[in-house]
């Protein structure tokens, strides 16, 4: 259960990062900064908004949205002229902003530790199948599944989701009929930095809020999509319940190698299926 | 787009480009001048004529700059984005570290042994990586520095786990006390100068390695892999031995790193490394052979300066990186490059 909860945050955090891989073929290491920045806009937003009843809601979507912007200027005004390039110049673009972002954060809130107490509405926990869960955790596992849901909805069952996929599979081609590559584009990367912005929001009740976890988040949500598949929603999904499980039974068989065994997998599929359990080759 | 005369300095751009090229090649007077041998002894002045600071900044970027070097044999000469070179950094801390403190043998053994540890392991890691294409070849080097930092970081009976592998004892170097004017200097000090030495051994070696026909070679591959398949070259075999001679070298810089700073920790492995060593490369110009030592020089000096002045460290690189990537993707030495050509021109005109 302790690892479903995990898998869950790791999820809404990872679909984003499969997202713009899937479509744009770049990986954003800067997807952990923005996770991060959501933390802190929330816990600012918390501040703002009073620590009462709507309070943190209202400064998770704020975070959220701050962090959609951010990324739709981030994409608008570098990574659009780095498509073209090599691989190389994207991954070490996404770095610098990794860099730059972690110490904008430092500046602005300091390097204390800082949390957000648990909205009143989900104070208190539950028992499910003998174990007792807070009501947080669980509200987190309902929201997951229903964030996967509704994204492959609107990926396979919408004109939206239609053009998106087309841009996945030829962005040419989708240019030359007449869509605007370029919006869908900007409207991925938005979508992706707006969903890692909220989960940096919906994580900080469980969470305390510190300098480095950009860097700590971003390779975990690496191996949920490199598992799972990029690109590939339901992918991502699994990947994160598979994370989450090999991480909490990893604790239990062996405990200290847990972290080994979660890298040590990835790596195993990566050899055998590059492109992950549930994605398609590229 | 910052526009195609910047771009030209891109391997993509000059297929023909050679695998290290020389800056003002055709200057008579300037590639007449030893360089390399002037730097080194430059390099082995500084204990006499620096304080103990510059040594220790200098033995820094001597380091660092044969582990940039090693990178860039796959980078620039070979055309493989590795993200995890600082896994074979690590083991060859770890192993030289290991062996000198654990199990008290002399460096003239863990030495070789950490380039051997580090060179096995490439050859393991690398049998896997060169059958992937480029973004999946970035991830899975990720993935196996990522393995071999979550051993040293939990390992604690071998690695020391997360407190690492403090006092890592200094090679026995009392032979060079019967040598006159190193005899008064420091073991840190002689210490140093077997740095420089073993360094300008190293970079010489891959300086060989590059110019050589199979360095040609490598760099047919990273122009073309498919042409280079289709003349009969083994590409996968080649990209491996460049990945196993470049986990050797990047090994040996490991060891020397862990005696000089007194210890191996699980934080050297961390993957924001081998982002850092990538960045010093490039910002001198993977194009080049001398790119990424010149990388280390600015990278380590500007660091201390900037240091002195502000904790934003980080902030400055990532916004140096920022003027880079869009407006010097060809580094120092691609400027500079840029700019003798331009200057030539104009005076033949």
């Amino acid at each position: 259960m302790g690892g479903l909860t995990t898998a869950m945050f790791l999820f809404l955090i990872a679909s984003g990062l499969s997202l713009v891989f899937g479509i744009m073929r770049v990986i954003n290491f800067a997807h952990g900064s923005f996770y991060m920045l959501g933390a802190y806009l929330a816990w600012q937003g918390v501040q703002w908004f009073h620590p009462t009843g709507i309070g943190f809601w209202a400064a998770s979507l704020f975070a959220a949205c701050v962090v959609g912007v951010l990324g739709a200027v981030v994409e608008r005004l570098f990574f659009r002229s780095l498509y073209g390039r090599e691989e190389l110049y994207q991954l070490l673009f996404t770095y610098a902003l990794v860099l730059i972002l972690g110490d904008v954060a430092k500046f602005l809130w300091g390097t204390d530790q800082l949390s957000v107490s648990t909205p009143p509405v989900l104070v208190g926990s539950v028992q499910i199948f003998g174990s007792t869960q807070p009501l947080y955790n669980l509200f987190i596992m309902i929201l997951g599944p229903l964030i996967a849901f509704g994204g492959w909805l609107v990926l396979n069952r919408s004109g939206v989701g239609r053009m998106v996929r087309a841009a996945q599979m030829d962005r040419e081609m989708l240019d030359a009929l007449g869509a605007n590559v370029g919006t869908i584009y900007t409207g991925m990367f938005v979508f992706s930095s707006f969903l890692a912005g909220l989960s940096g929001a919906l994580v900080t009740p469980i969470q305390s809020i510190v300098p480095g976890m950009d860097v700590l988040i971003i390779v975990q949500a690496f191996i949920v999509v490199v598992i799972g598949g990029m690109g590939s929603f339901w992918g991502t999904f699994w990947g994160s319940v598979i994370y989450g499980e090999v991480l909490s039974f990893g604790i239990l068989i062996f405990p200290g190698f847990s972290l080994f065994s979660v890298f040590a997998l990835m790596a195993v599929i990566l050899i055998v299926r590059p492109w992950g359990l549930f994605g398609r080759p590229l | 787009m910052t526009g195609d005369t910047t771009t030209a300095a891109t391997p993509t751009a000059t297929p023909a480009a050679p695998a290290g090229r020389v800056i003002g090649s055709g200057s008579s007077v300037l590639s007449r001048i030893p360089w390399t041998l002037i730097i080194f002894l430059a390099a082995c002045a500084v204990p006499w004529i620096g304080t103990r600071y510059n040594t220790f900044l200098a033995e820094q970027i001597a380091i660092d700059a044969l582990f940039a070097v090693s990178l860039n044999l796959l980078l620039g000469t070979t055309g493989l984005v590795s993200f995890g070179h600082v896994a074979y950094f690590g083991v060859g801390a770890y192993v030289c570290g290991i062996l000198m403190k654990t199990y008290e043998l002399p460096f003239i053994i863990a030495f070789p042994a950490a380039g051997l540890g580090s060179a096995l392991f490439a050859l393991v890691s690398g049998y896997f990586c060169v059958r992937l294409i480029k973004l999946y070849f970035a991830m899975l080097t990720l993935a196996f520095s990522q393995i071999v930092w979550a051993i040293a970081y939990k390992w604690n009976d071998v690695t020391g786990g997360d407190q690492g592998l403090p006092e890592i004892p200094f090679p026995n170097l009392d032979w060079m006390n019967s040598i006159p004017f190193l005899s008064d200097l420091k073991t840190a000090e002689q210490f140093y100068l077997l740095t420089v030495f073993l360094i300008a051994v190293s970079l010489a070696v891959l300086h060989r390695i590059v110019r050589s026909p199979f360095g040609r070679i490598l760099t047919t591959i990273r122009d073309n892999p498919e042409r280079a398949a289709f003349i009969g070259v083994n590409v996968r075999l080649y990209q491996l031995t460049a990945f196993i001679v470049a986990g050797a070298f990047a090994g040996l810089a490991g060891a020397l790193y862990g005696i000089f700073s007194r210890g191996v920790f699980a934080d050297y492995v961390f993957w924001s490394k081998s982002a850092e060593v990538m960045i010093m490369t490039i910002l001198g110009g993977m194009d080049y052979f001398w790119g990424p030592p010149v990388g280390a020089l600015v990278l380590v000096w500007l660091n201390q300066a900037i240091t002195d002045y502000t904790e934003y460290w980080p902030f400055v690189l990532g916004t140096i990186l920022l003027v880079l990537l869009f407006g010097f993707p060809g580094g120092i030495l691609g400027g500079i490059d840029a700019l003798w050509t331009r200057v030539r021109g104009m005076r033949r005109a």
